[in-house]
C-alpha cells in the first residue's frame, strides 16, 4: 500500500513539474499585467494562431478582391476598387446565367443551389438509415461499420478515378449491364446523368463520416426510454418519430450544418470526375474559383478572391442560421 | 589552439572548393513522356561528369503540374531552378536570360531562332535567350490503316479536306463496326489547327483576340461532327472548364479510325501499338483557307527565382550544344530545333521504320504551316484563348450556348484575362 502511494506522489510531482517551473514566471507576469488581464495572457497563443491562420488570410483575400493584375504579392497589385465584384454581379437577370457577364459564375451558383439541397438531404437520409441499421445487433456489425467508413479514408482523387473507371463509356458499369443484356449509357456525357452521378459519388464518399456521428447520437439515447415505449406497445415507426428523431435533433442539426458547408465546398471529386462538365452542368462555385484563379493563364486572382468572399458570406449565413436554430433548440 | 583550428578549417574549405565538393545543386521539372526526364538523363550525366560537384536533380512531374502549379510556384518565388515548359510565351517574366552564361551568345541565338522569339512574349525582337528550345512539335493525324484496308476504303490523298477525311472515316467505321470515325484531343491547341485552316485569325497584329467567320465555321463543323456521331462526346462533350483530356487509349484499342494528336506521341504510339495494326501519320487535312497544323514545342527554361542562376545558366547552355540536344531529340524521337541539326539531318537509330516515316510526314508539314499559326503560338495570351475555346465549345456541344454566343463569350473571356493581367 505505501509503495502505491509513492508511485502516485511521483506521478503528481512529474505532472505538476512544468507548472511549478513556470510559477515564478507567471507570478512575475501577474504582477506586471495585473490579475484581471491574466486570462488574456493565457488566450494569447491561440489568438495569435487564429489571427495568423484565419483572419490574416481573410484580410489578404479582401485585398486581392480589390486589386487587379496576375501578380501574387499585394504590393505589386494595382487597386481596382469594386471592379471584380462589378464583373461578378453584372447581370440583367440573376436567374438566367446567359444574361450575366460572368455567366460561368452564375451557372456555378445555379448548379450549387440545386446540388446542395439534394446532396444534403440525400446524405442525411442515407447516413441516418445506415446508422439505424448499424445500431441494431446484426451479425458482422463491426465489419459493416468499417465498410461504411472506408470511403471517408480514401483520397478524393482516388474516389473520383475509381468512379470514372466505373462510369466511363467502356467502364465497369456498362460492362455489367452489357453482360446482363441491358443497354449501357455514356453516363458522364449526358448533363442529367452526370449531375446524378456527381451527387451519388459525393454521398458515397462522405456518408461514412455522418453515419458515425449519427450512430454516436443513437447510442447516447437511454435504453430505458425505448423499454418504456415497448411496454406501451408503441410501434417501430411511432418509436422512431416520437423518441429517436426528437432525441437526435441536436446531433442532426450539427450533421445538417456540417453537411451543407461541406456540400457548398465540393470540388476535388467533381473536378477529377467530370471537370465540371458536360459543358458546365456539374461546375460548382469552388471549381469556378479554382478555374479563374489557378487553372487558366493569365490567372485572375482578383476575380477568384471576390467569388470566394461571396461564397464565404453564404457560408457565414448558413452558420448564423445554425447558431440561431441551435439556440432555439437549447431553449426548449 | 584556436589558430590551429582556424588554419585547419581554412585548408579544408580551400581543398573542398578546389575539388568542387561545394558545387551547387539545381532542380529541373520534367515530365515522363516525350522530351522529359528520361531524355534529359544522359545529358545530365555528361554535364555532371564534366563539372564535378555540380548536381542536377530531375524531378518528374505531370503535365498538369507544369500548366497549373508551376506558374504559382514561380510567382511565389519557390519554384524549381528550371523546367521543361510548353507554354513558352506565358511565363516570360520568370525566365532567366541565358546570354551572360553562354560562351557565344550570338551563335546560340542564331542556332535557335525563330523559336527563341516564342520565349520572349511581348518583346519577340529582343536579344534575350529565355530558354533552350528542345523540340519542335507539330499537331497531326494518326490513322488506323488496317481498318481502311479491312473496309476497302481508299485513304484520302495529300490535300484532302477535313470533310473528305470525315466522310472516309465514317465509311470505315460503318464497315468495320468501330464506334468512332474521328477523335480530337480536348485541347485548344488541337482545335486551333482546324480553326486556322478554316480561316480563323485568332489574334491580330496588335495582340488582340479575333473572333471571325473562320472561327465560326470551324466551331459549326466541329459541333456537327459531334452531333452526327463522327466524334465521341467523351472528350469535348463530357468534360467542362479548361481541362485537358485525351483518349489515346481509344486509338490503341482501335476504337477510332482517325486520332488528331501530335508528334510528341510517336514514341508512345510505336511502343504501345507496335504491330497490333498498321498505323500512319497522314498529312494535315485542309480547310478552305490552308492545310496548316499548329506548331508547338517544348523548351527548357531557367527561372530568375533560382538560388543558383550561374549553375542553371551553365547547365542550360551546355545542353544547348548541338551534340547534346541531338541526344535528347533522338531519345525522345522528336523533331530538332537547332538549325545545325536541321541542316545536318538527324538519324534515329532506335526508331522503327514506321516511326521514321511518321517523323518524315510531320517534318513535311512544317513548310505548310500558316503564318497565323506561328503568330498564335507566340502570342502571350494564347493560353487564355485556348482555354476560352475549350470551355465554350463544350458548352455549345451541351446546348448551353449557341455558336454566336460562344464566339462573343470567347472574345469576352480573353479580353477579361488580358485586362486582369495588365491591371
Amino acid at each position: 500500500m505505501p509503495a502505491r502511494l509513492d508511485v502516485a506522489e511521483i506521478g503528481h510531482q512529474i505532472i505538476t513539474l512544468p507548472a511549478r517551473a513556470m510559477e515564478p514566471l507567471m507570478a512575475g507576469l501577474q504582477r506586471l499585467v495585473g490579475i484581471k488581464r491574466m486570462p488574456w495572457v493565457f488566450l494569447l497563443p491561440n489568438l495569435v494562431a487564429v489571427l495568423l491562420f484565419c483572419l490574416l488570410p481573410v484580410f489578404i483575400n479582401i485585398v486581392f478582391s480589390l486589386t487587379g493584375s496576375d501578380r501574387l504579392y499585394p504590393a505589386e497589385r494595382p487597386f481596382v476598387g469594386t471592379a471584380n465584384y462589378d464583373i461578378l454581379l453584372a447581370c440583367q437577370n440573376y436567374l438566367d446565367p446567359a444574361s450575366c457577364k460572368a455567366d460561368l459564375f452564375w451557372r456555378a451558383v445555379q448548379n450549387s443551389m440545386i446540388f446542395v439541397p439534394i446532396q444534403v438531404v440525400g446524405m442525411v437520409t442515407v447516413s441516418t438509415i445506415a446508422a439505424l441499421c448499424l445500431n441494431r445487433s446484426l451479425p458482422g456489425r463491426g465489419f459493416f461499420r468499417g465498410v461504411f467508413f472506408f470511403p471517408v479514408m480514401l483520397s478524393p482523387v482516388v474516389v473520383a478515378y475509381t468512379w470514372q473507371w466505373i462510369l466511363q463509356r467502356n467502364g465497369a458499369l456498362n460492362g455489367i449491364l452489357s453482360w446482363a443484356g441491358l443497354p449501357g449509357s455514356n453516363w458522364l456525357a449526358d448533363p442529367q446523368s452526370a449531375f446524378f452521378w456527381a451527387i451519388f459519388v459525393t454521398i458515397w464518399a462522405h456518408m461514412g463520416f455522418y453515419t458515425v456521428i449519427i450512430l454516436a447520437g443513437l447510442q447516447a439515447i437511454p435504453k430505458d426510454v425505448y423499454e418504456a415505449a415497448k411496454m406501451d406497445s408503441a410501434s417501430n415507426w411511432r418509436t422512431f418519430t416520437a423518441i429517436t428523431l426528437p432525441l437526435l435533433k441536436p446531433i442532426m442539426l450539427v450533421v445538417f450544418v456540417l453537411c451543407i458547408i461541406r456540400s457548398v465546398q465540393t470540388f476535388d471529386e467533381l473536378y477529377v470526375l467530370t471537370g465540371g462538365g458536360p459543358g458546365s452542368a456539374t461546375m460548382l462555385i469552388v471549381q469556378y474559383i479554382y478555374e479563374v484563379g489557378f487553372a487558366v493563364q493569365p490567372r485572375n486572382f482578383g476575380l477568384a478572391a471576390s467569388a470566394s468572399l461571396l461564397l464565404g458570406l453564404v457560408l457565414i449565413l448558413f452558420t448564423a442560421v445554425q447558431m440561431l436554430l441551435s439556440r432555439k433548440s437549447n431553449n426548449g | 589552439m584556436k589558430q590551429i583550428w582556424r588554419t585547419t578549417g581554412g585548408a579544408v574549405v580551400l581543398a573542398a572548393g578546389a575539388t568542387g565538393a561545394f558545387g551547387g545543386e539545381i532542380t529541373v521539372y520534367c515530365q515522363d513522356i516525350a522530351v522529359g526526364c528520361a531524355a534529359l538523363g544522359p545529358v545530365v550525366e555528361s554535364f555532371e561528369a564534366a563539372n564535378p560537384g555540380d548536381k542536377v536533380i530531375l524531378e518528374t512531374v505531370n503535365y498538369q503540374t507544369i500548366l497549373e502549379s508551376l506558374p504559382i510556384q514561380l510567382e511565389s518565388g519557390s519554384g524549381p531552378d528550371a523546367a521543361i515548359i510548353t507554354d513558352m510565351s506565358g511565363l516570360t517574366r520568370y525566365y532567366l536570360d541565358l546570354s551572360p552564361y553562354a560562351e557565344d551568345a550570338a551563335a546560340l541565338r542564331a542556332d535557335y531562332e525563330p523559336l527563341l522569339a516564342w520565349l520572349r512574349g511581348k518583346d519577340p525582337d529582343s536579344a534575350a535567350i529565355n530558354g533552350i528550345p528542345l523540340s519542335m512539335t507539330v499537331n497531326g493525324a494518326y490513322v488506323n490503316a488496317t481498318l481502311f484496308e479491312q473496309a476497302e476504303v481508299d485513304m484520302p490523298a495529300e490535300g484532302a479536306s477535313w470533310e473528305d477525311w470525315a466522310a472516309a472515316t465514317r465509311k470505315v467505321a460503318d464497315a468495320t463496326g468501330v464506334p468512332f470515325p474521328m477523335e480530337f484531343d480536348r485541347s485548344g491547341h488541337r482545335f486551333a489547327s482546324l480553326a486556322i485552316s478554316y480561316g480563323a485569325q485568332l489574334v491580330d497584329a496588335d495582340g488582340r483576340p479575333v473572333v471571325d467567320e473562320g472561327l465560326k465555321a470551324a466551331i459549326e463543323q466541329f459541333v456537327q461532327w459531334h452531333e452526327d456521331g463522327t466524334m465521341p462526346m467523351d472528350l469535348w462533350g463530357a468534360v467542362g472548364g479548361s481541362a485537358h483530356r485525351e483518349l489515346f487509349s481509344d486509338f490503341v484499342n482501335a476504337e477510332t479510325v482517325f486520332y488528331f494528336g501530335g508528334s510528341w506521341t510517336i514514341g508512345q504510339m510505336d511502343a504501345e501499338v507496335d504491330d497490333l495494326f498498321d498505323w500512319r501519320v497522314v498529312p494535315t487535312p485542309c480547310g478552305p483557307s490552308s492545310c496548316t497544323a499548329m506548331p508547338g514545342g517544348s523548351a527548357l527554361a531557367g527561372f530568375n527565382t533560382s538560388d543558383n542562376p550561374e549553375l542553371t545558366g551553365r547547365f542550360l547552355t551546355y545542353l544547348a550544344q548541338p551534340e547534346q540536344i541531338a541526344k535528347i531529340d533522338i531519345h525522345a524521337k522528336e523533331l530538332p530545333t537547332s538549325q545545325t541539326l536541321i541542316q545536318q539531318g538527324l538519324d534515329y537509330p532506335d526508331a522503327s521504320e514506321k516511326t521514321q516515316e511518321a517523323l518524315d510526314v510531320f517534318l513535311a508539314q512544317v513548310p505548310k504551316m500558316a503564318d497565323t499559326a506561328y503568330r498564335f503560338q507566340g502570342w502571350s495570351y494564347q493560353r487564355a484563348m485556348m482555354n476560352a475555346m475549350t470551355t465554350r465549345i463544350s458548352q455549345v456541344l451541351n446546348d448551353e450556348l449557341d455558336v454566336e454566343d460562344a464566339l462573343m463569350r470567347i472574345k469576352q473571356d480573353v479580353e477579361t484575362a488580358i485586362q486582369a493581367a495588365e491591371g
